[in-house]
């Protein structure tokens, strides 16, 4: 965190808010490895997926992209919004331990428990309306663009804009509701 | 879902931009007011010696006091409600509205004899004032607590007092424009509770409804 990523990044959000998707993608590049080392600094015991507030905290920048000013730092606003969903994760987190007692006994059984790549994230997928799941699981984890995703699914580009962003607007308020 | 696949979802969705936060703010303080001014004029409404009343010290402070109330007010909910935003100025600005309250009060103490004391803390019409800030606050406070929710209060249940304190102060507003009882000893106390009242019922607004 020098002065010189501070100016770096500004710069790129405000480039990514007027419009260059490629500052944006270039932004959340940078802003995922900071906040990856953050998270994993401070999760030091076990049942909190780092990886997990990672994604909810890029999912929080996203969608509340508008309440940074552009006058003011970039990075005291991400780790604020760093922080509040570490908080929240282990807050959940808290909870949960109580409801999954009867499940553990069930997960010792299983031959094959790992599940390390099952994240919160593709949970907070499956249960979107199956339009916007189709359209959000194209454009991530098949890499698909607007484009392509509208000619595969034979909509219009407009319908797979409007698909994504409430596909993703639901999980992030998925991510704050619990 | 990698974290590599999801950044190219939100880089998908850059194109689509929400109202920048401070225009926000004005837009909901704005309907805020309004909303107000709607349910003050429809019942209450002003009273009828009031152009006589515009003469008179006392009336006129409280509005000084309302409006310091909801300008520091306002000013604390819009840094509460940025991430990362330093809140302690904020927080210091709100000390005027209680100082100058306390100020006023002194002075009604100075000027009235000790007998009138309790004839102007009572006044005529305290359970008017108890009834009508919070009804008249009640509106202001949901549109506040709705532009809470797209902001991004990291502290939601401090945010929500905020916004009850600012629809307090632009419910005050109004109703001081209402209210016979012009002595800063009933303002401190009636006031006071009526916000009070508004303040909590925020916090508990912002503790269910502002999350994100």
């Amino acid at each position: 965190m020098t002065g010189k990523d501070e100016a770096e990044l500004s710069r790129l959000l405000r480039a990514a808010i007027a419009g260059d998707e490629r500052a944006y993608a270039d932004f959340l590049h940078r802003i995922a490895a900071l906040v990856r080392g953050f998270v994993r600094r401070k999760v030091v015991q076990g049942g909190v997926d780092p990886e997990d507030v990672v994604q909810e905290t890029l999912l929080a920048i996203h969608v509340k992209r508008h309440t940074w000013r552009m006058d003011a730092p970039v990075l005291p606003w991400v780790f604020a919004i760093a922080r509040f969903k570490l908080i929240d994760a282990f807050r959940r987190r808290g909870r949960r331990i109580e409801v999954e007692i009867d499940e553990i006994a069930e997960t010792f059984a299983e031959p094959e428990p790992e599940t390390v790549s099952e994240r919160d994230i593709n949970r907070a997928l499956d249960g979107l309306p199956p339009a916007q799941r189709s359209v959000v699981s194209s454009i991530s984890v098949d890499g698909h663009s607007i484009g392509e995703t509208a000619s595969k699914l034979g909509i219009s580009e407009t319908a797979v804009r409007v698909s994504l962003h409430r596909g993703l607007a639901a999980i992030a308020k998925r991510f704050g509701q619990r | 879902m990698r974290t590599e696949d999801l950044i190219k979802a939100l880089d998908a969705d850059a194109r689509d931009k929400a109202m920048p936060m401070g225009k926000a703010w004005w837009l909901a303080v704005g309907v805020a007011a309004m909303i107000a001014a709607v349910v003050f004029f429809a019942t209450i409404g002003p009273r009828p010696d009031i152009m006589p009343a515009m003469h008179t010290m006392r009336f006129l402070s409280k509005f000084v006091f309302t409006a310091a109330l909801a300008a520091s007010a306002f000013t604390l909910i819009r840094v509460l409600s940025t991430p990362g935003a330093s809140t302690a100025r904020a927080s210091a600005w709100m000390v005027v509205a209680p100082l100058l309250v306390a100020i006023a009060v002194v002075l009604e103490l100075f000027a009235v004899p000790s007998a009138e004391w309790g004839r102007r803390l009572v006044g005529t019409n305290w359970y008017i004032c108890l009834t009508f800030i919070p009804l008249i606050g009640i509106g202001p406070l949901a549109i506040l607590l709705a532009a809470l929710r797209h902001g991004a209060p990291t502290r939601p249940v401090l945010a929500g007092a905020a916004a009850g304190l600012l629809a307090g102060g632009v419910a005050a507003t109004f109703y001081a424009a209402h209210c016979f009882d012009d002595s800063p000893l009933f303002v401190a106390t009636w006031y006071t509770m009526a916000i009070a009242f508004l303040t909590l019922l925020g916090a508990i607004g912002g503790r269910l409804f502002v999350r994100w």
